[in-house]
């Protein structure tokens, strides 16, 4: 579905991607993972093209998305930090969205976020005065609201509090059981744990490898994905 | 491109700045054109506002409004939209809210109390110098991500326009006052969109003292269809260009 | 007795004034067909009635006391070859006639009417089209030229004579004539004691009213518009300029009014508006420059050099792109109490003046008149940042033209 060939990206003289290629795959949730600075962040925004990368392409369904942009309307992306314009409500923002993606159609729409996480109730709160939880709340609501077929969250749970977290990693099950490609970045592994199909993981840079979770703790001989992941990053940094 | 321009106008008209910028220059107009005797005086001092004020206030009212619009953006970025149309709403929405509001503040007193071809002259060029500044904050501000920078590029850029400019083209004057340097002036004022427009009104205002000068060729050339083809064409290029030269910077950066 | 007698001699005498003097008609249906012959078989003081029609007999000389009258303007055609009234006599009325296409020479003054050396000559209520010069008084006194229409549309200055034009002459009155297009409006040269007045002079190729070498003349309540410049007034003394608007006379080297070496000359209640230069002074002894308005003219006062001992006051100065502009030299001009729009202080003692004195000249002025390119910077930030700094370097402006008592209030 999104493929990626040698994919190399620096910023100034550091090189915060350095020939990364994979291929990614419907039905699977895919955990980014790697230490702080190791190019996560820079790959998936290469992916939503705003990062340009400066060799290699990605394909989205056979499709160079260099300069493209229609096809970001397979694509929900929830940031690391949700920032919205401040002086505009909940529900003004989401009209605003629908409106702006010309998607009115409520047949694709999926509201099942707002419910879960009862926005309704503060629709007309202005973003502005919203707590960082909550603003992780809306910002994840509007990823999912247009039944994209790729989700691509960044850090999604920090901030949510332990029940919205559940109700995230459900909505993230669930939309990988209708074939769905998720791809997540999380420092906290037992989330990954939960939700993730595939791990991928990024070292300065450098995709080290992508295995399935199960073939990972094979590998490892390990029961828990934590400690696979520490093993191997211990094995790595010797 | 047209949804995208309503959100930006709409954030803009809920800053109520842009409506207090209207009421200012209402207020000023009409206090100086029912204070002054002697319209030339007023004139002269609505000049100044159409040359100084509204650059400097579209120059950084753009810059700062471009980066307080960075989330908004950002929130764009990740949906399927053009980058081209992001940054074109922002011009368009921008300019468009700031040249009404001029041309509103400006304009109604001079319906009642001067009506004329200066006039005219004064609120088109106005609104002109609202689309070229907005069009360089644009330009100095994609090209900074810092804001307190870009405001101070900001700055600085109109303060060349109105002041360095001109004074480092008198200097050459002076310096080269005995070479026939009077040619290579309309080249010189071309290249500064203030100048245009302000040799345009000057035209209008005092023509008087123009067709003095050797330089009734001037007076000529801007007041004939040509010249104002030539100026008017200019000003224009002043208000796309830049934005271009954004817009194309603009896709290539990392966001 | 003799009283008796000799009144009675001085009406005998007198009679054959009042008996012969007859109207005598020219026309096709009358017995004259042509001027001509009307004038060969008239006696003096007889009045010839010229009725509508067109006449083109060559130059009529007119050598006895005749009064001319067209009806319905008969047109006198000079084709573009001759002169078409010479008057060699006094006491000639010329009126009514339309007299168009006098001949053009290199050589000769041709014009519409030439009068020579006479006196008591009234040219009034003719229309002149095309002609070389209009009406050329040539060493003549006390004649009136009223209520004529004068005009050209030559566009070339050395192929375009004078409308009214006056060498050697004096006590001549000049009122209520309306002269354009051509070379100068009204033209002077040695002429004294005369008065030209409501006259309108405009779209004259050079100036509207023109004096070289004259002196104690008087005009007043003319109106100079659009000339290539208003009124030149040169080597002259003693004229008297008042009530006159001088109005968009524009160009490179126009003016409203040029005053080159003359003295005791006086300039007041007029009108300058919107010309290039309001009043353009070189050479002027003695002048005084009062209660005139000077509006949104380019220069108000331009001040050329060696002028001395002017007064200019109770003078308002409004809307001009510069008051007062001078090239250099130091002069002793006394320019107390105008009205100055651009004057920005106070009158805290109320005693009807600034209190402080206003300098007149500013320092763009100055570049200017060094640097004239530097005019397309006018109202620029930057020019008008210098005017301001002349406040803190006051020995860059001149010091001696300065108005003392600026008045606050209009005139």
């Amino acid at each position: 579905m999104i493929s990626v060939h040698n994919l190399h990206k620096s910023f100034g003289k550091l090189k915060v991607l350095d020939n990364v290629s994979i291929n990614l795959e419907p039905g699977n949730v895919v955990a980014l993972i790697g230490p702080n600075g190791s190019g996560k962040t820079t790959f998936i925004r290469s992916i939503l093209g705003m990062v340009k990368p400066e060799q290699g392409s990605i394909l989205y369904d056979g499709e160079e998305i260099l300069n493209a942009w229609k096809y970001r309307k397979n694509i929900g992306y929830m940031p690391q930090l949700a920032k919205f314009p401040e002086r505009i409500q909940i529900k003004e923002l989401l009209d605003m969205m629908k409106d702006i993606r010309n998607n009115n159609n409520t047949d694709h729409i999926d509201e099942e976020l707002i419910e879960l996480f009862d926005l309704k109730k503060i629709y007309h709160k202005r973003t502005g005065t919203l707590s960082g939880g909550t603003k992780q709340k809306v910002s994840a609501a509007l990823t999912f609201l247009f039944n994209p077929k790729v989700l691509i969250l960044d850090e999604p749970t920090t901030g949510l509090d332990p029940v919205s977290a559940e109700i995230l990693k459900n909505k993230i099950t669930k939309e990988q059981a209708k074939g769905k490609l998720v791809l997540i970045t999380s420092h906290i592994l037992s989330d990954i744990e939960e939700v993730a199909s595939h791990v991928m993981y990024l070292h300065e840079g450098k995709l080290e490898f992508v295995k399935s979770i199960e073939q990972l703790k094979m590998e490892t001989k390990e029961i828990s994905l934590n400690k696979a992941i520490v093993k191997i990053m211990q094995q790595k940094n010797k | 491109m047209r949804r995208i321009l309503k959100y930006v106008m709409f954030d803009i008209l809920r800053n109520r700045f842009v409506i207090g910028y209207c009421l200012f220059i209402m207020l000023i107009t009409f206090g100086l054109l029912s204070l002054e005797e002697g319209s030339s005086k007023s004139t002269l001092s609505l000049l100044n506002i159409v040359l100084l004020v509204v650059p400097l206030i579209s120059i950084v009212f753009a810059t700062i409004h471009f980066y307080n619009s960075y989330e908004f953006m950002e929130l764009l970025l990740s949906q399927p939209v053009r980058r081209s149309t992001i940054l074109y709403s922002e011009y368009f929405g921008v300019s468009c809210s700031l040249s009404v509001a001029f041309a509103i503040g400006m304009g109604v007193p001079l319906i009642f109390l001067n009506q004329g071809l200066v006039s005219i002259y004064l609120l088109l060029s106005g609104i002109v110098l609202t689309f070229v500044f907005v069009s360089i904050a644009l330009l100095g501000a994609v090209n900074s991500k810092d804001k307190a920078r870009g405001i101070g590029t900001s700055l600085l850029l109109w303060f060349f326009f109105t002041a360095i400019y001109d004074g480092l083209v008198l200097l050459i004057l002076f310096s080269f006052s005995d070479y026939p340097i009077e040619k290579y002036l309309l080249a010189f004022i071309s290249l500064n969109p203030i100048d245009l427009a302000r040799v345009a009104i000057l035209l209008q205002m005092d023509t008087a003292v123009l067709m003095g000068y050797t330089g009734a060729v001037f007076s000529e050339f801007f007041n004939s269809w040509e010249g104002l083809l030539f100026s008017s064409g200019l000003l224009l290029l002043w208000a796309i260009l830049p934005m271009l030269l954004t817009v194309r910077i603009f896709k290539r950066k990392d966001l | 007795m003799i009283l008796l007698k000799s009144k009675i001699f001085f009406l005998v005498l007198l009679l054959p004034c009042f008996v012969v003097a007859e109207t005598i008609h020219v026309g096709t249906s009358y017995k004259y067909k042509t001027i001509k012959s009307a004038i060969s078989h008239s006696k003096n003081n007889d009045t010839l009635l010229i009725h509508k029609g067109y006449y083109q007999e060559g130059t009529i000389l007119i050598e006895k006391p005749l009064t001319i009258i067209g009806q319905n303007y008969p047109i006198l055609d000079g084709l573009h070859k001759i002169e078409i009234i010479s008057i060699k006599s006094d006491n000639v009325t010329i009126s009514g006639l339309k007299l168009i296409n006098s001949g053009k020479s290199d050589v000769y003054d041709l014009a519409a009417i030439r009068v020579y050396k006479n006196k008591n000559i009234k040219i009034s209520d003719n229309e002149l089209e095309n002609n070389f010069f209009g009406i050329f008084l040539t060493k003549s006194d006390h004649c009136t030229i009223t209520n004529n229409r004068l005009s050209s549309t030559e566009e070339k200055q050395n192929d375009s004579g004078n409308g009214i034009h006056l060498l050697y002459c004096s006590n001549i009155l000049i009122e209520n004539n309306h002269i354009a297009g051509h070379r100068d409006g009204i033209y002077f040269e040695f002429v004294t004691e005369s008065i030209i007045q409501k006259n309108i002079s405009e779209g004259n190729i050079r100036y509207g009213l023109h004096f070289m070498f004259s002196s104690d003349d008087v005009y007043q309540e003319n109106t100079f518009r659009n000339n290539g410049a208003g009124v030149a007034v040169m080597f002259s003394f003693k004229v008297k300029m008042i009530n006159n608007r001088y109005e968009h006379n524009w160009g490179a080297s126009s003016y409203g009014l040029l005053l080159k070496e003359i003295r005791d000359g006086e300039i007041t209640g007029n009108t300058f508006e919107k010309n290039t230069t309001g009043i353009s002074m070189e050479g002027t002894t003695r002048i005084t420059v009062s209660q005139n308005d000077f509006i949104q003219n380019g220069w108000g006062i331009r001040i050329c050099g060696g002028c001395d001992q002017g007064i200019i006051t109770k003078n308002n100065l409004i809307g001009n792109s510069f008051d007062v502009s001078t090239s250099g030299s130091t002069l002793s001009n006394d320019f107390t109490g105008n009205y100055w729009d651009k004057y920005m202080g106070y009158d805290l003692n109320k005693d009807g003046f600034g209190d402080t004195p206003f300098f007149p000249v500013n320092l763009s002025s100055i570049i200017l008149e060094r640097i004239p390119a530097s005019l397309l910077f006018l109202h620029s930030f930057v020019l008008d940042l210098i005017d301001q700094s002349e406040k803190l370097l006051p020995q860059l402006i001149p010091q001696n033209i300065v108005d003392k008592k600026p008045i606050l209030k209009k005139i």
